[in-house]
């Protein structure tokens, strides 16, 4: 097994943070496709938290969030515990059911956008913003999600690539025993 | 840790609405400092990657405005006809009343600011500029283009400021219909940049489709009721009128200014606010 580096880790986190972050609103944000414009942070988030697990995908993504609400001077918070929620859950999804194959990394890109863009919009309008829930703006969180769910697999192979050195272990060969096949805690096993 | 990031993130979300507001702002205010420089550089450096998207779409788009561009300009070559004659009425009677014909717009000294940062949400709220307080910039500023208003200043550091756009939710825009005069206020619904509402206009206010909407200026004589916009910023064409002739009366304007394509802006500095003559 590799040796483990936290601070390596960490330091790749930092600066793969920061350059979706300045990325995004530099660039990605201003280049509109079908009316509306790819969101890379969440697919970032979703990808650490498959690739590191969920406590490290949680931290990253409040840390990011944090850094979106902090640039753009919206309500702080905001962002940070939707990033959160990304990346908790698809540490966790890792973590139970380690998912294989082409498709994954377009599934999580597709589902982390809709809990940010559904969730943000939920939480705008929970904390007072006031305008009616339109057609169009369902309409454009859809086509937000597609156009997401199509950058998903090139941006999570980046991610990857830009963290592998640093993980633990490989995690293209990682392939998690669950526990009830380790043996420890399996109850047919303790039988 | 799990507990602790999200009890984390739900007092930073209470203290934006609470107490510590001024302290977060100030937060905010040297995250955006520092992050500016870094913005702008990556703005500048990826500007070749956002050309080249632009032109492919902007090259499937072409053929299907040019029909449309056409017959605009075939409408505005005869309106431009129409309209000189009024223009030298207007120089005439304007040297008549001893006005200064830059009452408007160019009262306002204008400073030009690139567009350095956009929000990535679908609310369409704001975008972040290259110009801040060292460049006379201050809250409230309004902020247009060429081809109309912008939004206005809503946030200033030294070197940057973020502008709410007229696109989002929280902007309220005085305005009236050009071609009759008739007032109303101009705001956007979320997620919808293309689609402006104009309300409080009456049932005996006449409105058709076509028609121009610019701002309203300052209505009234007290300057504690003063608007944001110098009066006559061209603000949208109105595209469809709901309800008609009745007291909820809607009217959807589509602006001028791609708040989608934003890459200059100009932040009127010295704005006139007042639509009415001096006295």
């Amino acid at each position: 097994m590799t040796q483990v580096a936290p601070l390596k880790l960490a330091g790749r986190l930092l600066a793969l943070g920061l350059a979706t972050v300045i990325v995004q609103i530099a660039a990605v944000s201003q280049v509109h496709l079908f009316g509306v414009n790819a969101d890379l942070v969440p697919v970032v988030v979703a990808a650490v938290g498959l690739l590191c697990g969920s406590v490290s995908g949680a931290v990253f993504g409040f840390a990011v969030g944090l850094l979106v609400d902090l640039a753009l001077v919206q309500t702080a918070g905001l962002s940070s515990l939707l990033y959160l929620a990304i990346g908790y859950w698809c540490g966790r999804a890792r973590e139970l059911r380690d998912p294989q194959g082409p498709l994954v990394p377009i599934a999580l890109g597709a589902g982390a956008t809709a809990v940010a863009t559904v969730g943000y919009t939920l939480m705008e309008l929970l904390l007072g913003a006031d305008s009616p829930v339109t057609f169009v703006l369902v309409r454009e969180i859809v086509a937000t999600i597609l156009l997401n769910a199509l950058f998903a697999a090139p941006v999570m192979a980046v991610a990857r690539r830009a963290l592998q050195s640093a993980l633990p272990e490989d995690a293209r060969r990682r392939r998690r025993r669950r526990a009830y096949t380790t043996g420890g805690l399996s109850p047919l096993h303790r039988a | 840790m799990l507990a602790l990031l999200v009890v984390s993130s739900l007092v930073l979300l209470t203290a934006s609405f609470g107490g510590g507001a001024g302290a977060l702002t100030n937060v905010q205010r040297g995250a955006v400092t520092v992050m500016a420089p870094i913005q702008a550089g990556a703005s500048r450096a990826l500007k070749p990657a956002r050309d080249f998207v632009g032109w492919v779409r902007d090259t499937v788009d072409a053929k299907g405005r040019l029909a449309e561009l056409q017959r605009e300009r075939d409408e505005y070559r005869r309106e431009a006809l129409a309209s000189t004659a009024a223009l030298r009425e207007n120089a005439r009677l304007q040297r008549i009343l001893g006005l200064d014909e830059s009452l408007g717009l160019r009262a306002g000294r204008a400073v030009t600011a690139r567009n350095i940062g956009a929000d990535p949400s679908l609310w369409w709220s704001q975008i972040t500029i290259d110009k801040g307080s060292a460049d006379g910039i201050r809250v409230d500023q309004p902020v247009v283009t060429g081809e109309g208003l912008v939004g206005r200043v809503s946030f200033v550091t030294a070197t940057t400021a973020i502008v709410s756009l007229i696109t989002d939710h929280s902007t309220y825009v005085p305005a009236r219909i050009n071609e009759t005069g008739v007032f109303g206020g101009v705001s956007a619904a979320a997620g919808r940049p293309d689609d402006l509402e104009m309300d409080y206009t009456t049932r005996d206010d006449r409105v058709d489709v076509g028609q121009s909407v610019v701002t309203a200026g300052t209505r009234a004589r007290s300057t504690r009721l003063r608007s944001l916009y110098p009066p006559n910023i061209p603000i949208g064409k109105v595209t469809r009128v709901d309800d008609q002739g009745t007291d909820d009366q809607l009217v959807h304007v589509r602006p001028f200014a791609d708040v989608r394509r934003l890459e200059f802006v100009q932040v009127l500095t010295r704005a006139a606010h007042s639509s009415r003559p001096p006295s």
